[in-house]
């Protein structure tokens, strides 16, 4: 049925829907602009409540709280992003992220890119920990971000000792097939850069001699390193 | 005038015949029971976790009841030929709408009183004054949404899912918002485009996650201005809606 034409609307209603969208939007326009405050951050709730509430869309859920989670303080207006938040209360979260959706990677990458970067040495070592922590949940899935933690261990907290934990972590615990060499030999070259040139010669003897390394190219490479450390091993020897 | 004060008593009547008042008698009693069997289970701040799930539950609870009574009353109206009944008398189409409007605010604010009389048990009486004030606002910009979606709608279905939509996205916009204006890297245009729509989106809708917050029963109560804010945001809402309901209702034709 066609409607009736707007000339049958009173003036009057016309003139309060028009006062009444531009009230609205004055008075939306005029209000503060929500914001998420680091401070704002509350306890995560325990896992069986947020299964409760994901009515059995955990996976769903786990997304959507991501989301929620990394708006915290970026809007600060701080250029240097999540210093403020609680830490603890922020580990939680990401664990309890981790729960609902073990298969996810960003709660992790979070982690590892976005607070643990950081200027707070403290709270960089806890993300750094935390990530070490769940790396062993599922090494073959979430070695990258551990060694990224290394990365993060060795040059920026220069600290090689907590590189190497991680980097022997990964060269132990990452042991699916697509895990690159690079990564499965961190630990070599972390033990290089902290002079422990014996250990590192023979870690790569027993790479070699295992058999696991099967491409000609890696095994080349592999034997350029032990010479190479043998060389150096040579000249320190020289050098005393 | 009269017409006015009718078309309400008729609503009031007819909330009584269909047993609303008993069903959200009974809403109240289980949220209460749920409440105190909570509280048995709470080792620490059992006060705190009674009030705050009992607040919710009848908050959501009372925006349910009004919506669906508002939305099947009038649907049942105009499926009976009620409603042209109503228009052919000689009054203007706005006294329909301000008539039942006015029936439909009384259900809300019996609502509200009814929701607010277990919490006192629980919570300060300053608190709980203004938690019932801003229910009673609350449902007051429901029921006009309401009669605004089921003038246009005119379905049961389609129109209580516009009104479940309206109500969830006020009250979630803000944290749409924080998410939308999140974005990590320097935002692409998709990413403004986006942003812009959601602050679009949130100009034209209430403040509901404003509104009706627990923590005025756990904590100190709000001071005036919440409550004049609050008051200002819901009378220019019913401003805005009942206009647009009222535009639609003049251009039917019956």
């Amino acid at each position: 049925m066609a409607e009736r034409p707007i000339a049958r609307v009173p003036r009057l209603v016309l003139a309060l829907l028009a006062l009444g969208l531009a009230a609205q939007i004055g008075l939306k326009a005029s209000s503060p602009q929500p914001r998420a405050k680091a401070e704002d951050l509350p306890p995560a709730p325990s896992i069986a409540a947020l299964r409760l509430a994901g009515f059995g869309e955990p996976v769903a859920l786990a997304k959507a709280l991501m989301l929620y989670l990394q708006a915290f303080d970026y809007q600060s207006g701080s250029k240097v992003p999540y210093r403020d938040l609680d830490y603890g209360r922020l580990e939680v979260w990401l664990a309890r992220i981790l729960e609902l959706d073990p298969r996810g990677q960003y709660p992790l990458l979070a982690a590892s890119r976005l607070y643990a970067e950081v200027p707070v040495e403290e709270k960089q070592r806890r993300m750094l920990e935390f990530v070490y922590r769940q790396f062993f949940v599922d090494p073959s899935r979430r070695w990258p971000w551990l060694a990224h933690a290394a990365a993060i261990a060795k040059h920026r907290l220069g600290d090689l000792p907590l590189a190497r934990r991680y980097a022997a972590a990964i060269q132990r615990h990452a042991t699916a097939d697509d895990v690159p060499l690079w990564a499965r030999q961190m630990e070599i070259f972390i033990l290089e850069d902290m002079n422990e040139l014996q250990t590192a010669r023979i870690m790569i003897g027993g790479y070699i001699q295992s058999g696991k390394v099967k491409d000609p190219a890696e095994l080349r490479f592999l034997d350029e390193s032990l010479k190479r450390l043998e060389a150096r091993m040579v000249g320190e020897r020289g050098r005393k | 005038m009269p017409i006015v004060a009718s078309l309400a008593k008729a609503v009031l009547l007819e909330a009584v015949r269909n047993r609303l008042l008993w069903l959200a008698a009974v809403v109240i009693v289980a949220a209460f029971g749920f409440a105190q069997f909570l509280n048995q289970v709470a080792i620490t701040e059992s006060r705190e976790i009674q009030a705050a799930l009992l607040a919710a539950l009848l908050r959501v609870a009372a925006v349910f009841i009004v919506v669906t009574f508002v939305i099947t009353s009038m649907v049942r109206e105009s499926s009976d030929k009620v409603t042209e009944l109503m228009l052919s008398l000689p009054a203007p189409r706005a006294i329909y709408f301000f008539g039942k409007f006015a029936g439909y605010a009384a259900v809300a604010l019996i609502l509200a009183l009814l929701c607010a009389l277990p919490l006192a048990l629980f919570a300060h009486p300053g608190g709980l004054a203004i938690w019932a004030a801003s229910l009673l606002c609350e449902l007051l910009i429901v029921t006009a949404m309401s009669l605004f979606c089921v003038l246009s709608l005119t379905q049961v279905v389609p129109a209580f899912a516009a009104v479940a939509g309206f109500y969830l996205l006020s009250r979630s916009m803000a944290a749409m918002q924080i998410i939308a204006g999140a974005a990590l890297q320097q935002p692409t245009l998709t990413d403004r485009v986006v942003n812009a729509i959601v602050e679009l989106i949130a100009l034209l809708l209430p403040a509901l996650d404003r509104m009706t917050q627990t923590t005025w029963l756990l904590e100190s109560a709000p001071g005036a201005s919440t409550l004049g804010a609050i008051a200002g945001q819901t009378a220019i809402y019913l401003v805005l809606i009942g206009a647009a309901a009222l535009f639609d209702l003049y251009r039917k034709n019956f």
